[in-house]
């Protein structure tokens, strides 16, 4: 009866004879796509910095940062906590509820985008009226 | 069933930083965290965005590796290695603690000359009530504000300008306006408008919200370093309680991935 001491919670038998070698290979890809990040959030200051920033490459960054930042989010969830040896229906049970925020997060970005164009247009009473203040960048920025 | 609690937080945080992303989409201007992120300790005034944040990002991640290299421990039954690691990982939720302590302290005190809603100009810092990181103020919109200015509020900016301690903002406070406002536009300051308030808000909640689970999986991290220095899960035969401690510590770690994104990067 010794293996009814282990409660049924932890559904994988661990392997005792792995090394730690997928754990430190973990740690480099995590720290890698780390530098990746911060790397692409600098090119990101860089080019805010200027007079025109270009709107669509800073979109298209903070894009790939967030893929990055799903991509370790996988690699902490999938083997630092285990969940990539559990068992199929255990996996399900806690990636399927995580679906809603797709919806969740569309929807309420949606609603926050919506507000502010109802502000800026007075409830869509007038055209949109505001515009970002560039020259007063200009002069205004010292460092 | 700590797969349940996580998930359960994970909704919370979710839901926190949703809300965040509303508020974020709703306003037109929005703080630069370039800009508002940019400094290092002892590196004085230079310019480091990002760079003290990445020390925090790296010192969690290492102490979640730790983290796992005492659950590998565990399943070899080498209490001595599972003692070891406890210790790095304890140390690396203390050091990001402390490196939070800092962040919010400099924050907190770190003044900026801002124009308030009421037209006039102040040196504030970053708190829930406000924001000084609002888009820059030309030259001659700064002068227009400093002429509505009051006297006190006048000395407040000089002092902050010259980082003068007591004695010195008594000597400002005998200067008239007018000299007083030809210093001030003499400094070639970056003075901004007000930001929207909520960013206080949300960053103190958000990160503070964060930093109270790093701060609870510090102390449960200590007592299974006191259980296993005690013996108690040799004499259970598993361990599969610092298994557990180590779920929760890698959520607090995969939570800061998201928040990193949300308030550092994007």
């Amino acid at each position: 009866m010794s293996e009814h001491t282990i409660s049924p919670e932890i559904t994988f038998a661990p392997k005792h004879d792995g090394g730690t070698k997928h754990i430190w290979k973990t740690f480099w890809i995590l720290s890698a796509i780390t530098v990746a990040e911060l790397v692409i959030g600098l090119l990101i200051y860089n080019i805010n910095k200027g007079d025109t920033p270009r709107e669509f490459m800073i979109l298209l960054f903070k894009g790939v940062v967030c893929i990055l930042t799903l991509a370790k989010a996988y690699y902490i969830v999938s083997i630092f906590m285990h969940l990539g040896s559990e068992i199929r229906n255990f996996i399900m049970t806690i990636v399927f509820p995580l679906i809603l925020f797709v919806w969740f997060i569309v929807a309420f970005l949606m609603d926050g985008d919506s507000w502010k164009q109802m502000r800026n247009t007075d409830a869509g009473s007038k055209t949109n009226t505001y515009k970002k203040e560039m020259p007063a960048k200009k002069q205004g920025a010292k460092d | 069933m700590m797969w349940y609690f996580l998930m359960s937080d994970a909704f919370t945080f979710g839901a926190f930083l949703i809300s965040y992303g509303t508020i974020r989409f709703s306003v037109n201007e929005w703080a630069d965290p370039n800009a508002v992120f940019n400094s290092f300790p002892f590196a004085g005034h230079a310019n480091l965005p990002l760079a003290f944040v990445s020390l925090m990002t790296f010192i969690l991640i290492f102490s979640s590796v730790t983290m796992v290299l005492a659950v590998h421990e565990g399943h070899k039954m080498n209490r001595k290695g599972v003692e070891n690691y406890m210790i790095l990982t304890i140390l690396g939720g203390l050091a990001f603690l402390g490196c939070q302590a800092w962040e919010w302290t400099h924050l907190l005190t770190a003044e900026h000359v801002t124009l308030l809603s009421n037209g006039t100009m102040d040196a504030i810092p970053t708190t829930v009530t406000m924001n000084p990181w609002g888009s820059v103020l030309s030259h001659t919109e700064l002068v227009a504000s400093l002429q509505k200015t009051p006297h006190d509020q006048l000395v407040n900016i000089a002092s902050t300008i010259n980082h003068s301690g007591e004695a010195a903002s008594h000597n400002l406070s005998g200067l008239s306006n007018a000299q007083l406002i030809q210093q001030i536009s003499a400094s070639g300051i970056h003075a901004t408008q007000a930001g929207p308030i909520a960013f206080g808000g949300y960053f103190f909640g958000i990160t503070g919200f964060h930093g109270f689970h790093v701060f609870s999986g510090v102390i449960i991290n200590i007592v299974m370093y006191i259980k296993t220095k005690l013996g108690h899960f040799d004499q259970r035969g598993h361990y599969e309680m610092i298994e557990k401690a180590g779920l929760y510590w890698h959520f607090v770690d995969l939570v800061w991935v998201f928040v990193f994104l949300c308030f550092y990067l994007i």
